[in-house]
């Protein structure tokens, strides 16, 4: 069976076995969920093996008609951009189950529920990347967001209904404006060649679009993504959101659900619109730009850790969107890096904070302080997730930040120095909350929290142990990253500035 | 003068001679059989007319001829699906009309008079509903097929007067339904009266009551276009009325609200299809070379309807009153399949009345479960907290509610697809940019719907979900797995629909 699909149907059937189980027998429920997302993993990790990076078209591909009059196929296959994606998002989704063990308890409904919600949507991250159908890729890009809904909704704290709903609405609505790009691209393939949604014979459909068409339809895709992923002024839904969601949930959404955001640009924005992609990119840099700052400085202001954490996904997401309207070979691969690394930091500041919120019992930053004493174990994991976040060298995102800023520059460099500027901001709002939170005098009422038990500490250890790995040796990575990144922009033609020597006079 | 006995083709009017012949039965069930079996007698005679009505559908399925009566009814591979929809959305009403606690026990009897305390006391059952049924089905039916002017009208009477009554039959809030039973006769003779102004204005610009003789007057263009103006306009305010659009709405509120809810269920989809089906044939086949006359005034009302509908359903506090709305913004989304004027529109037509009118019984047939001991509860705040109090019913209602919503998965997105790409494709840019918007629009009242039943807590005021009748169950549970079906698979329902639909001229 295909690698692809068949590590799709696995969470489907766990979720299926875990609706059989009884519902009060919660610890069998979450030993099944735990079981399969690591199976998951493990095929993950497979086909990672077996991806052949120096091939640059999709690999592990299958295709079956689902609905031949319109021309739609059930199609999937991986390039170097989405299997990475794809390992971030299976890697992922264990630690997320181990780590919010009893994040469950506090909701609505019953831990069966929540679960069988994550292995569903485990399924549609998987799909959403492997998808090669346009339509495919919309229908699980839509369906994926009823599952984070309901998590959010029935399983998170404060007012959470409210923000489910705001991010429910936001994605829905740049969903429709998609689904008018997705009618227009539909239609104009069927006047050129017949009716296709495969993503290889619609790139060339630009060629048959006039500019205002093809201005339009790249706008329907970008809005739906840029509210993903999400890219100022779009991003109000994400701080409710992830301040109102458990932590684990919060690392699906941050980690994975806004990188379909991202991973849609380049795979759609680009790669079925260039000429449009190259009117907007100045538009875009200015916001991507403004995000990094704007997303810095609300991240400074912040005193909830969650919404902290939300801010500085912004601000980073900023760079991911810089670094792929930036256009070279060297931002591109910067903003793929990027992408795993940022799931990996984001995922250890949130579950870090998870612990800590749920040990105090309250999220406000100044609640915290001396946890260092206290807490050394749970308080060095912040640290260090901090330290990724801030992109220190050494730690994951300073390789991916610098391969952004580094490529920006050589197309872009005004976007690329103020960009800079995002990074003391970085220093800026993640030393304040490592300051105020681990060290000092210890804040009255802290000084008997239990530091990390060995459940939790087994989650955090992969996830320290990627950030510090890739910081020194990225290589594994960009080996696939590299050739598909070139391939992406080759493409459409999208060419690197070509050096020029009177710079150095 | 010479009698020409008339030729009729008996196979291919089977279908409905066999519900017509089933309402008479009925009649004199109601006539002769004691009171103690009529209920079920009935009950059987209806499902057992339905049910070999479709099997003798199916025995011609493959059948057209341009004159099944003389010129009067052609019978042809649209009509066929048509007729099949129709009989299915009966069969599924049926079964919640059977569950007779919703209808009054002495439809002569005036509220509040010692005869209706009495007839309630007797228990008495209103079994001449079946016939009423019957007869309603059989004028549907004939109503797509119809090729002349004069059956057409015979058939929207056919269907309309049985519904008249059928509206005022609700056992509870009786004034509210008789009031409801009259708005509608009244506006229903109103609108009766405008189709007959155009089918007068038609003549006497074609000098046939045809559709084919009108269609070659359109062709040759000898007549007086004022008149094929006048007739077109008057003729579709009749039709219009029929479908609920925008400015024609106002009846269907208040009938939806008034009438006994499973009455509603039927009347909202079966008469959509029937009173589409008619447009679609009137306009694909007669009005076909007019076009430039009657599409931008088509255009207008489908935008003005689906808005309308959108938004004014988000202000609505009763759930059966905004069904309608939503139905009303639906009839709209219809539109645009007319307006399409090709093969593709009207394949996405039919799928989309087939589908809509599927899961719109099965959300009623959900309305007739919430009750408290005065009888259904409609009103949307009571409804808070369904989810916890009876988490399937709820999730199935919710499930209807995002097949309304065109949630990719679900019969609805299917629709919503394959009619806007027809109307795109057909140039119709504002109909696909308004139908975005008012889905995004209606997504926000479907989806607080769902909040309320799941994110708010239960109201304890004696509402309660009763336990199903298996009649009742067997409808929610086929339209929802037909919902289902129709959103993963639709390929085979679409071949079928693309091989068979066409009018035949």
């Amino acid at each position: 069976m295909n690698a692809l699909t068949s590590m799709m149907l696995l969470p489907l059937l766990g979720s299926l076995l875990i609706a059989v189980i009884p519902t009060d027998q919660t610890l069998r429920i979450k030993q099944a969920a735990l079981a399969t997302t690591l199976l998951v993993a493990l095929s993950g990790v497979l086909a990672w093996l077996k991806f052949d990076s120096a091939n640059t078209s999709f690999q592990f591909v299958q295709v079956a008609e689902w609905i031949p009059s319109f021309g739609i196929n059930y199609s999937v296959g991986v390039d170097g951009l989405s299997i990475v994606l794809i390992l971030m998002s299976v890697l992922l989704a264990p630690i997320v189950v181990l780590a919010g063990w009893n994040e469950s308890e506090g909701g609505r409904w019953s831990a069966k529920v929540f679960y069988i919600l994550i292995l569903v949507l485990e399924t549609m991250m998987i799909g959403v990347f492997a998808a090669t159908d346009v339509f495919l890729f919309y229908v699980i890009f839509e369906a994926m967001l009823i599952p984070v809904y309901f998590l959010i909704g029935g399983y998170g704290t404060g007012e959470r209904a409210a923000a489910a709903v705001k991010f429910l609405l936001y994605s829905l609505f740049g969903g429709l404006l998609m689904l008018a790009s997705i009618i227009g691209l539909y239609v104009i393939s069927g006047a050129n060649g017949g009716h296709t949604f495969d993503i290889t014979k619609l790139s060339e459909m630009h060629n048959y679009m006039s500019p205002t068409t093809q201005n339009l339809l790249f706008l329907g895709f970008f809005i739906a993504f840029a509210i993903k992923a999400p890219v100022w002024p779009l991003h109000t839904w994400l701080p409710d959101a992830a301040a109102s969601a458990t932590p684990g949930t919060s690392v699906l959404l941050l980690g994975v659900l806004d990188k379909v955001g991202t991973f849609g640009m380049i795979r759609f924005c680009l790669t079925l619109f260039p000429d449009a992609s190259k009117t907007f990119t100045p538009v875009i840099l200015v916001l991507a730009v403004i995000s990094i700052l704007y997303g810095a400085f609300l991240a400074i202001g912040a005193r909830d850790i969650k919404r902290l954490i939300a801010y500085t996904s912004i601000s980073h997401f900023g760079f991911i969107t810089m670094g792929i309207f930036a256009m070279t070979t060297q931002s591109h691969s910067g903003a793929t890096l990027y992408m795993f690394n940022h799931a990996f930091s984001t995922a250890a500041l949130f579950l870090v904070a998870g612990w800590m919120i749920s040990r105090r019992g309250s999220s406000t930053i100044a609640d915290f302080g001396g946890l260092q004493r206290v807490t050394p174990v749970m308080a060095w994991s912040f640290f260090i997730a901090g330290m990724s976040s801030l992109a220190l060298p050494g730690l994951s995102s300073f390789v991916s930040e610098f391969l952004v800023l580094v490529g920006t520059y050589t197309r872009y460099p005004v976007a690329a120095v103020i960009a800079t500027f995002g990074i003391v901001l970085a220093a800026l709002y993640i030393l304040i909350p490592v300051q105020k939170a681990l060290h000092g005098p210890t804040t009255p009422g802290n000084e008997n929290l239990p530091d990390l038990n060995l459940r939790e500490k087994i989650a955090i250890a992969p996830v320290i142990a990627v950030i510090v790995a890739l910081g020194f040796y990225p290589a594994p990575l960009l080996n696939v990253i590299n050739p598909a990144s070139a391939h992406v922009l080759e493409v459409q033609g999208f060419t690197d500035p070509v050096p020029s020597e009177s710079a150095g006079k | 003068m010479e009698f020409t006995a008339p030729v009729l083709n008996y196979a291919q009017l089977a279908p409905m001679l066999i519900v017509l012949g089933g309402a008479l039965i009925g009649v004199l069930i109601e006539a002769f059989a004691p009171r103690a079996s009529r209920h079920s007698s009935q009950l059987f005679v209806t499902v057992a007319a339905l049910v070999s009505a479709f099997a003798a559908l199916m025995q011609v399925r493959n059948q057209s001829s341009p004159s099944a009566a003389m010129g009067s009814v052609a019978f042809d591979g649209a009509g066929v699906l048509l007729q099949a929809s129709i009989l299915i959305i009966a069969l599924l009403s049926v079964f919640l009309i059977a569950d007779q606690e919703n209808f009054t026990a002495l439809a002569a009897a005036v509220p509040g008079s010692s005869e209706e305390r009495e007839s309630l006391q007797l228990d008495l059952r209103v079994t001449e509903v079946y016939p009423l049924t019957l007869f309603s089905v059989a004028g549907m039916m004939l109503f797509p097929l119809s090729s002349d002017l004069i059956t057409l009208f015979v058939a929207l009477e056919v269907l309309s007067l049985p519904l008249y009554l059928m509206a005022g039959l609700s056992r509870r809030r009786r004034l509210m339904s008789q009031e409801a039973a009259l708005k509608y006769f009244l506006l229903g003779a109103f609108s009766s009266a405008f189709f007959l102004f155009g089918a007068a204005y038609l003549y006497g610009y074609s000098g046939s009551l045809t559709f084919a003789g009108i269609q070659a007057s359109v062709v040759g263009g000898a007549g007086n276009d004022v008149f094929l103006l006048l007739g077109i306009a008057f003729i579709s305010v009749g039709l219009l009325f029929k479908v609920g659009a925008v400015p024609f709405h106002a009846w269907s509120p208040d009938v939806y609200q008034g009438a006994p809810t499973a009455i509603t269920g039927f009347m909202a989809a079966a008469t959509k299809v029937a009173a589409f089906g008619a447009i679609l044939r009137i306009f694909y086949v007669s009005f076909a070379n007019a076009q430039w006359q009657w599409q931008p005034a088509l255009v207008v009302i489908a935008i003005i309807t689906m808005v309308f509908g959108s938004v004014v359903a988000i202000t609505q506090r009763d759930v059966k009153r905004m069904l309608a709305y939503s139905s009303i913004a639906h009839a709209g989304f219809l539109l645009a399949g007319v307006i399409a004027l090709s093969k593709s529109g009207l394949d996405a037509t039919i799928f989309y009345l087939f589908a809509y009118g599927v899961a719109t019984v099965g959300a009623f047939g959900v309305v007739t479960l919430i009750r408290d001991s005065a009888g259904e509860v409609t009103d949307l705040n009571r409804w808070s907290g369904l989810g916890k109090r009876s988490p399937l019913v709820a999730s199935v209602f919710a499930f209807f509610l995002l097949a309304f919503a065109g949630i990719p998965l679900t019969s609805g997105f299917i629709g919503k697809f394959s009619i806007f790409s027809a109307a795109y494709e057909s140039g119709s840019t504002a109909i696909l940019i308004a139908g975005v918007l008012s889905s995004a629009i209606a997504a926000f009242f479907y989806i607080r719907v769902i909040v309320l039943m799941f994110f708010k807590d239960p109201v304890e005021d004696g509402t309660s979900v009763v336990i199903p009748s298996a009649l009742t169950t067997t409808t929610i549970a086929v339209s929802s797995v037909i919902t289902v079906v129709l959103g993963v698979f639709p390929a085979p329902l679409i071949n079928f629909i693309e091989s068979t639909a066409f009018f035949i001229r």
